[in-house]
């Protein structure tokens, strides 16, 4: 049984935290929420000298060519500083959706500037309430031209490219095309979670290229999202467990009626099911970045489990820490609120708590089949 | 990150197939024996191969085997119907105590009937006055020579009334502050002056007994550890109970109760086509998964020789409170026939309300939730201690309500 990190990855996980404690302190975090900037822009340049924008894309294509292992305890770093960068929708959702379906021409072009964080991108999927369906997109190519509009697209106003899911006559559906947004209409809009941003995206005959063959844009949508959620669930863990900190921190520090209310165990027995429930989150993840890694058939049900477990943590997590800190937890002032809204931002970006539950017994149904 | 076997390990764990492949009790072999006969059968077995209790020395009747060792027996042997065992206690808790407080010559005695099955022992610890506040207790010993002379009530001991020796806690001194007072012995349970009742549990079963000592004499010469030092020792047993009891599980797991949600309907569909079915069944999986990998990560820590860490002691928790709520959905997705435990009648032979009217239990047994939800928050996450209003005082003046 080697049901672990290698000590290159642990390493690599020391250097990341302690890298973003300097260069992400929540202190950094809050500047992003009360000023104007969409993203930190340094820090997201740092970043990318560091390479984990590249990490997993191959040396081929200007990467490092390391595992997902590698992505996964990156991803948990900043989950954990609830990084203010536009790292997921570049990382986990562009990047793989150019590495899975993109052609060679599209690789060579976009790789390599993805890897050195030159380029951001993203990925829009949805138009408005509701869960996405093909039979509900309207979005649709023509001759190469765009038209239609998505709303929220994650990073929209700040990407250069999106990857962008439209209807399509053919196949499933839908089909994936590569949009530059130079050529979009984009306009932010205001979100829970200020710290990082999102845009409501209109295309007016917008020139898009293909990606990946027609008809086929459903599945890869599903394929994409399989192997994105891992990577959320392990940004949502490592939320989880800073939240946990923070709310165990306070308490041990905070006197009620002569004592630390660490002591209460009203007090003591929440965070304890924080501790649980982080637990199962955390080793569910690495069944996730197992299957992520070594492309396994399971990875559909392991991203559902390691998705839906992350995301209950989290939001267990967020809001008893919120409670834990009482009045002072529910002021601007303090910083209990990052993780509440990071919380519910990452748990519907990419399909609600419900959406993967309905996925994860989809999987069993398929494996019992 | 894999989940393959080192190359030692596939070698144990392919010894250890081909052996339990040969030697598993046939259900011929089984047939008119009780369950305690069809435990010693297989446990004798066992131990005359080398299989029993692998992790003791060998002069103890183990076969020094290491902890990732163990794991792998318990998985192989878990695939197996073998008999159910009678043992946990003696060998999971009594012997890892003896082996810590016990003279050598005890050790000797003791501990290769306890491998054989030849010997089963119990555990005296709780008493009405101290279940979770254990160090309450009552039941004294006083000194007369060379023996000790027992008298008061212990409860909760399983199989007590199969059980040839027990281990317990008793009172030596109520002048001085609780855990203070307190010596560990073992004694036989054939002594004079033990009455053995059989406590009914809401679920009909009567595996949980009441033992009554009355003048019950024990020689000085089973006390393990000092006079006064008996809270210490029991800690040992403590920390051995958890992994004895393990993961809390049993009856009604995932798989069937997705099997049921296929095959009742909700709205003239099957059950499993509903959202908030599915949604259920999910969270529920997830947590058995997470256990699951938990034990993995376990068992990484282990094969390095690496103890593994205190998050082993969710399995219980977790395990013990899901069972109870997947049993009572299944009886939901019954609807009417839910309430049908007749094996005649019910589905799965009653299985569901089984373990539906056990599983309070298994919420108490070994560490009630509250009691695992203290030990977490203190010794992982480093949390304080609650007060408590009786410490550093003589505990014949701690006050006492029901």
């Amino acid at each position: 049984m080697n049901f672990e990190f290698s000590d290159e990855q642990n390493l690599l996980r020391e250097q990341a935290l302690g890298f973003l404690q300097e260069h992400c302190p929540m202190s950094a975090v809050r500047a992003v929420l009360d000023g104007d900037a969409a993203y930190d822009a340094e820090l997201w340049t740092k970043i990318a000298e560091l390479g984990w924008t590249a990490t997993a894309i191959p040396e081929q294509h200007g990467g490092l060519g390391l595992s997902y292992l590698e992505l996964s305890v990156i991803a948990e770093e900043l989950g954990r500083a609830v990084a203010p960068v536009p790292f997921s929708s570049s990382v986990y959702l562009a990047t793989e959706a150019i590495l899975m379906a993109g052609s060679d021409a599209q690789k060579e072009r976009w790789l390599p500037k993805l890897a050195t964080g030159e380029a951001i991108g993203t990925f829009a999927l949805g138009e408005g309430p509701g869960q996405p369906s093909p039979q509900r997109l309207t979005t649709a190519a023509r001759n190469g031209k765009l038209t239609g509009t998505k709303i929220p697209v994650v990073d929209g106003d700040i990407a250069e490219i999106a990857v962008v899911v439209a209807k399509s006559d053919a196949g499933d559906g839908a089909s994936l095309h590569l949009v530059e947004l130079a050529g979009a209409q984009r306009t932010p809009v205001a979100t829970l979670d200020p710290t990082r941003s999102h845009a409501r995206i209109a295309f007016d005959a917008t020139p898009a290229e293909p990606l990946g063959t027609d008809g086929e844009g459903w599945s890869l949508t599903q394929r994409l999202l399989d192997r994105a959620a891992v990577l959320f669930a392990w940004e949502q863990v490592g939320g989880a467990n800073a939240a946990l900190e923070m709310a165990k921190d306070y308490a041990m520090e905070r006197y009620a009626f002569g004592r630390p209310i660490a002591s209460y165990q009203a007090i003591k027995h929440k965070l304890a099911h924080a501790y649980v429930k982080n637990t199962l989150a955390r080793s569910n993840g690495y069944y996730g970045a197992w299957a992520l890694d070594s492309d396994a058939a399971e990875l559909p049900l392991a991203a559902a489990t390691a998705r839906v477990s992350a995301t209950q943590a989290y939001y267990y997590a967020s809001k008893e820490n919120i409670q834990t800190h009482g009045g002072m937890g529910f002021t601007w002032e303090f910083d209990c609120q990052f993780h509440y809204r990071r919380a519910k931002l990452l748990s519907v970006n990419i399909g609600s708590e419900p959406t993967w539950q309905d996925k994860l017994i989809a999987a069993v149904e398929r494996d019992a089949a | 990150m894999d989940f393959n076997d080192t190359a030692e390990e596939a070698a144990f764990r392919a010894e250890a197939k081909a052996w339990l492949e040969a030697n598993v009790p046939t259900r011929e072999e089984l047939a008119g024996l009780d369950d305690i006969e069809a435990a010693k059968l297989w446990q004798k077995r066992k131990y005359d191969a080398g299989w029993a209790c692998i992790r003791w020395p060998e002069e103890y009747g183990g076969r020094g085997a290491s902890a990732i060792e163990q794991v792998i027996w318990n998985q192989e042997e878990g695939q197996f119907a073998v008999p159910g065992s009678v043992f946990g206690i003696g060998q999971g808790m009594a012997a890892p105590t003896l082996m810590a407080w016990a003279s050598e010559e005890h050790k000797r005695e003791h501990l290769p009937p306890l491998a054989s099955g030849e010997h089963i022992w119990c555990q005296l610890f709780s008493e009405p006055a101290g279940g979770s506040d254990l160090a309450a207790l009552r039941t004294r010993a006083e000194r007369d020579g060379d023996e000790w002379v027992i008298n008061g009530q212990k409860i909760w001991t399983s199989g007590a009334h199969y059980s040839d020796y027990g281990i317990i806690v008793l009172r030596t001194d109520p002048n001085v502050p609780k855990h203070k007072g307190l010596s560990y012995f073992f004694l036989d349970m054939k002594s004079p002056g033990i009455e053995i009742r059989p406590i009914k549990q809401i679920s009909g079963g009567a595996n949980f007994n009441e033992v009554y000592f009355t003048d019950v004499r024990v020689p000085d010469d089973q006390r393990l550890g000092a006079v006064g030092q008996g809270w210490q020792v029991a800690i040992t047993t403590l920390m051995n109970e958890r992994a004895a009891i393990g993961g809390g599980g049993g009856g009604v797991g995932f798989k069937q109760v997705f099997d049921l949600a296929r095959k009742v309907e909700i709205d003239g569909e099957p059950a499993i086509r509903d959202k908030s079915v599915r949604a259920k069944l999910a969270t529920w999986y997830a947590q058995e998964a997470g256990l699951r990998f938990t034990g993995y990560r376990s068992m990484t820590a282990l094969s390095r020789g690496a103890t593994p860490g205190p998050e082993n002691s969710i399995g219980k928790l977790v395990g013990a409170s899901k069972t109870q709520d997947m049993a009572s959905f299944a009886m939901d997705l019954l609807e009417l026939s839910g309430a049908v435990s007749d094996p005649a009648h019910a589905e799965a032979h009653g299985a569901y309300q089984a373990t539906f009217m056990g599983s309070p239990g298994g919420r108490i047994a070994g560490g009630s939730d509250e009691i695992m939800l203290n030990i977490l928050s203190e010794r992982v996450l480093g949390m304080p201690q609650d007060v408590r209003v009786d410490k550093g005082i003589p505990f014949n003046e701690v006050p006492t309500g029901r």
